[in-house]
């Protein structure tokens, strides 16, 4: 087992640089020179020279992805040119509402998912089964964004029992910043609700023609203690993966969502940061992004080892 | 047939048959302003309603689903020319370092979500439907490569394979010969799942401004346009948004189908 | 007064008949076998007294377990029944087992479901249970994961989980079909023992006559859904009424005359080959480890010789074929065919001189292609591949010779019988007229019936084509009837070879004569005509 984590480690640290790499060198070959790209074409000659010294750019290619790559690892991501304060400040203040929000909606995914799955492949072929894997279908053609503006109208301008957008802030309690989050994640977490129970029918379904299950029927379970004695831990090897994608999906999906409900998160910053050219807040927030990803794949690395006792003892 | 294969391709029939029959005929001009009629609901005049600008949304619609069905396809294209053959060369050289490097490359993608990738790409080339396409497209490249691996692997195995390396064909001819046909059934059907993610993808890229830009019509900005004025004239959104969604259900269900349908197992009936 | 008494059981799946007026019981402390080829019916009879049928089954009849008759049981009923009352024990030892729970867990499940006990007693049950089946604690913990077991070994578990609370009747369907011989040996060798200790009930379903005379007190033969014949093993044996008992019989001992051998010259010399495996790291920077799964190997194949390989599974006969066939690489030594080295390199000179036949017959063909294509595979490897009529005659000519007609030509595998697709496969490899076939486990997936009609089509075609062949196999009785003859291998080495007549009937080493030993034996035929 630590073999095993040991190994998963080692190549979470080779994705992360070698991904770190690729950013800075597809930020380095954007077209012309960083500094007058950033300040445009209007650019003064002098102000130009400042920001390529303030940016490094005198260095070689080599020297400056070290410092960027050592920076981030003591927490300093440079300096935002357009708003001239540090990109770290401004990242955390951005996390702390992406972060909740893809949790958030990955919990309410799984919630639902779960259940339906499991109920779908219980009473596969019947009626609700069939209910269930027609929503399912539904579920998964529709645009998370489209979701939400639809629940805005619903729920904040028509009932009233949400805001249309922006965010209380965490400072006014929980509940509050809970309350501001929920509209989001819900149009997030459906879905992939859908898709996640589809898997976890799927993956049940698989398990029940099993030969072990055949086993625990002939020991006496009922069909039903069979499905949750024995299948259910076996399902979880591939929704495990499913889950792991659906993060980065979330994740990503969070940025887009941000924009329908006027959320100050990592969407919002980087939108701005395109629109104002600000290629060090983008390098950093990608950077960030992919850093979370690898992080959660690692996880679920971990997790199938806890799941299945074959992979603890091959390593 | 299954029912979900009758319904699903003649929904994507459909929205195809829109799009070509664009070219030549809408309506009206989807790009022709005329502010004193704007915001009305659906009608005899204007099918589908018009938006704040007065325009036609029918002959919107109708040329969004141009756009939409070019930018995934062109991505679906770019994800199996490539992703094909690097799951093929994986497969064939399983537990090579060729395989190794593939597969972390593989990881390394999917790392980057295409909303990722075509951030990138924005801030860098600016915002366009080409680049939509680019960041769908590398996004669709290690899908096809696993789902091509992981068949190809356990056909390797197979005895039918072991015949033809006894008969002294070579990895590319196999891969070609006996490979290929065996794993393309699963392609298809993957193929039409990746092609409805990609219209949720583009949709989803411009909404949010990376996509197609102005005056090319496009159902995620379409969208973004209706946004403020939801609350007044819901039609802006709800119409656009059942568009994407019938093409999206009806992609499915034809993959849905199409699964069954070229199941060897469920077609032949079991031996 | 019988245990399990099954009267006219019937039973359609789906619409289609599969069991009719199906009769037979088991008295406590019996072994009765229930045999006959595919698609029988016989382990739909076992689970039809499990009653775990397919979802759209249909039933008649019943089906009385000491005098209650389980066709009436409710569901909730039947639960209570299975695993205390009945228990069952399943051909595949390595998917039988739930592979992310330990071995303690699982047996404990049995007893727990169905007796109300502190945890530590159940446990203490659990122990007490894989011991008498042959797994003591201090060598098998609790906390075994099925993963770490071998094949017998989870076998054992499955036996235990079924006898944990002593049931009243045991099935057993193939519970040794996929074990090697020695292993299989110890395993009847247990159940016979547990029937015995505990005077259960055995209803045992196997393929294998040679088990079936071995063990069973009693036999029920069944064909295509009906019993043709039932009786005590020995009688029956000595009188059999039903022309198919006597056929199958006759097909598991089916002898064959092979022609005789020319004068020996070498066609294929293998020169102390080696074939080494890495294995993954065991530690993230030492070196990998290696297994040596043919170590040292060397025997020459003569010209026109029909030559055996036996020995059980992992013993490496695998990868020594696949070196022979240039599919791997050799470690150390060499290996030629007249004269020439075998490589892994493209030399269709050296390819052309060999063919294989596999074991699978369902998976050894492309199922997108058409018959002729799939036989014609091997003209990749010849300088001037016939063309049109030649071409057409050719397929036709071998399509003949297996005993297929050349119409089969245009169609596809899968409107082939595995007997059939057998004899595709020898055409496959027939039809460049190679110097050497390489038989692998070519006749093991047969039913004894088809596998007597392909053991006569080798003889045929040696009469017509002097064939050489080397014949992989696990299977002594098919091996000393269609093998000049024989190597013997075991852990990657050779341990005997000789005249298969000689090293069957006087084997010198102890690992041949264990094998011999363990080998369940047919009974000696009282039929007038059997042997050709």
């Amino acid at each position: 087992m630590i073999r095993y984590t040991l190994k998963r480690l080692l190549s979470l640290i080779l994705s992360l640089a070698v991904a770190s790499l690729v950013i800075f060198f597809v930020i380095e070959v954007a077209p012309g020179d960083p500094a007058s790209f950033m300040l445009g074409l209007n650019a003064q000659p002098d102000t130009v020279a400042a920001l390529r010294a303030e940016l490094g750019l005198d260095q070689s290619q080599f020297g400056r992805y070290l410092s960027w790559v050592t920076g981030m690892m003591h927490g300093d991501f440079g300096t935002s040119y357009t708003y001239r304060t540090p990109v770290a400040g401004m990242i955390s203040d951005r996390l702390w509402v992406s972060l909740p929000l893809a949790l958030y909606a990955l919990i309410l995914s799984t919630l639902i998912a779960f259940p339906a799955g499991i109920y779908a492949a219980a009473r596969r072929g019947k009626t609700g089964d069939m209910a269930v894997m027609g929503a399912t279908q539904l579920g998964v053609a529709v645009p998370n964004f489209w979701f939400a503006m639809m629940l805005v109208v619903i729920f904040a301008i028509n009932l009233r029992w949400f805001n249309a957008g922006g965010f209380a802030g965490w400072d006014k309690g929980l509940l509050a910043g809970l309350h501001s989050l929920t509209l989001p994640a819900i149009s997030l977490a459906l879905p992939q609700a859908a898709i996640l129970a589809r898997v976890m029918r799927s993956a049940l379904l698989d398990i029940l023609g099993e030969d072990f299950m055949r086993t625990a029927r002939a020991k006496g379970l009922s069909r039903r203690q069979a499905l949750w004695r024995h299948g259910l831990r076996n399902a979880m090897i591939p929704v495990l993966t499913i889950i792991g994608l659906q993060f980065s999906f979330l994740l990503a999906g969070a940025i887009i969502i941000e924009q329908v409900f006027y959320l100050p998160g990592l969407g919002r910053l980087v939108f701005q940061a395109i629109s104002a050219r600000d290629l060090i807040v983008v390098e950093s927030v990608v950077m960030l992004l992919v850093l979370a990803v690898i992080t959660v794949n690692f996880l679920v690395d971990l997790a199938y080892a806890l799941v299945d006792p074959r992979l603890r003892s091959r390593t | 047939m299954s029912r979900n294969l009758i319904i699903g391709t003649a929904l994507s029939s459909l929205v195809l048959l829109a799009a070509l029959v664009s070219f030549v005929w809408t309506p009206f001009d989807h790009a022709a302003m005329n502010i004193p009629a704007k915001l009305q609901t659906p009608n005899g005049t204007h099918w589908l309603g018009t938006d704040h600008f007065g325009r036609d949304i029918f002959s919107m619609v109708m040329v969004g689903a141009r756009t939409s069905i070019a930018v995934a396809l062109v991505a679906v294209g770019i994800g199996m020319s490539i992703g094909i053959p690097l799951g093929l060369t994986a497969a064939a050289r399983s537990g090579s370092w060729l395989d190794e490097l593939i597969m972390r490359g593989n990881d390394l993608v999917f790392a980057f979500p295409s909303l990722v990738i075509a951030i990138l790409i924005t801030a860098i080339f600016g915002a366009g439907a080409v680049n939509a396409i680019i960041a769908i497209g590398i996004f669709n490249i290690p899908v096809f490569a696993r789902i091509t691996r992981g068949a190809a692997l356990s056909l390797w195995q197979r005895e039918f394979i072991l015949a033809a390396r006894v008969s002294g064909k070579g990895a590319a001819r196999i891969s070609a010969e006996h490979i290929l046909p065996n794993v393309a059934n699963l392609l298809i059907v993957q193929g039409t799942i990746q092609f409805s993610l990609g219209i949720l993808a583009e949709a989803g890229l411009s909404y949010v401004g990376l996509g197609a830009q102005p005056p090319t019509p496009s159902w995620g900005r379409m969208l973004a346009d209706a946004q403020t004025m939801v609350s007044l004239a819901p039609h802006l959104a709800l119409i656009p948004g059942s568009a994407i969604i019938l093409t999206v259900l009806g992609l499915n269900l034809m993959g849905d189908g199409l699964r069954d349908w070229l199941d060897p197992k469920l077609r032949v009936g079991r031996t | 007064m019988s245990l399990l008494d099954i009267r006219n059981l019937s039973l359609t799946i789906a619409g289609l008949p599969i069991l009719q007026d199906v009769s037979l019981s088991v008295a406590p402390g019996e072994i009765v076998a229930v045999t006959g080829e595919s698609g029988s019916g016989k382990s739909m009879t076992a689970l039809a007294v499990m009653q775990l049928l397919p979802d759209l089954a249909q039933t008649r009849g019943t089906i009385t377990l000491d005098g209650t008759n389980l066709m009436e049981q409710s569901e909730t009923q039947m639960c209570a029944l299975r695993g205390a009352s009945i228990g069952m024990v399943f051909q595949e030892p390595m998917t039988a087992l739930n592979p992310v729970k330990t071995i303690g867990d699982q047996v404990m499940e049995t007893i727990l479901i169905h007796k109300a006990m502190p945890p530590a007693e159940a446990r203490q049950h659990a122990q007490d249970t894989l011991t008498r089946v042959g797994l003591p604690a201090d060598r098998f913990p609790l906390s075994r994961f099925p993963h770490e077991l071998s094949g017998g070994q989870r076998q054992r578990v499955v036996i235990a989980m079924a006898i944990a609370l002593r049931p009243k009747l045991l099935i057993a369907d193939e519970p040794t079909t996929a074990l090697d011989v020695t292993t299989q040996a110890q395993i009847l060798a247990l159940l016979k023992d547990l029937v015995q200790d505990y005077g259960m009930g055995l209803l045992m379903i196997t393929h294998d006559l040679a088990v079936v005379a071995d063990l069973a007190d009693k036999i029920v033969v069944m064909r295509h859904g009906e019993v043709v014949e039932t009786g005590p093993t020995q009688g029956l044996i000595a009188n059999m009424q039903h022309p198919y008992t006597r056929m199958l019989f006759a097909a598991s001992n089916h002898q064959v005359v092979l022609p005789p051998a020319p004068a020996p010259k070498p066609l294929l010399q293998v020169k102390s080959a080696v074939r080494d495996y890495r294995l993954p790291r065991t530690s993230l920077f030492g070196a990998p480890g290696h297994y040596r799964a043919v170590k040292d190997v060397s025997f020459t194949l003569n010209r026109g010789e029909r030559l055996g390989l036996v020995g059980e599974s992992g013993c490496g006969k695998s990868t020594l074929t696949r070196a022979i066939l240039g599919l791997e690489p050799l470690q150390g030594g060499e290996i030629l065919l007249d004269g020439h080295p075998v490589t892994t390199a493209k030399d269709a000179d050296l390819r052309r001189k060999m063919q294989v036949v596999f074991q699978d017959p369902f998976g050894s063909f492309n199922p997108r292609h058409r018959v002729d294509r799939l036989i014609t595979e091997p003209f990749y490897l010849l300088e001037q591949p016939p063309k049109g009529t030649a071409r057409s005659d050719l397929i036709a000519e071998t399509l003949t010779a297996v005993g297929l007609s050349s119409d089969d030509a245009r169609k596809y595998i899968h409107q082939f019988s595995g007997g059939q697709r057998q004899r595709i496969a020898i055409a496959r490899a027939l039809i460049t007229r190679p110097e050497l076939i390489l038989f692998d486990e070519a006749v093991s997936a047969l039913d004894v019936s088809v596998r007597a009609q392909i053991l006569d089509l080798l003889v045929e075609l040696c009469e017509a084509y002097s064939l050489t062949y080397l014949f992989i196999s696990h299977d002594l009785n098919v091996v000393r009837t269609i093998t000049d003859r024989v190597l013997v291998m075991k852990a990657g080495e050779i341990v005997e070879q000789g005249e298969t007549e000689a090293v069957f009937s006087d084997p010198q080493h102890p690992y041949t004569r264990s094998l011999l030993a363990a080998a369940p034996k047919l009974p000696e035929l009282n039929m007038g005509t059997v042997v050709a």
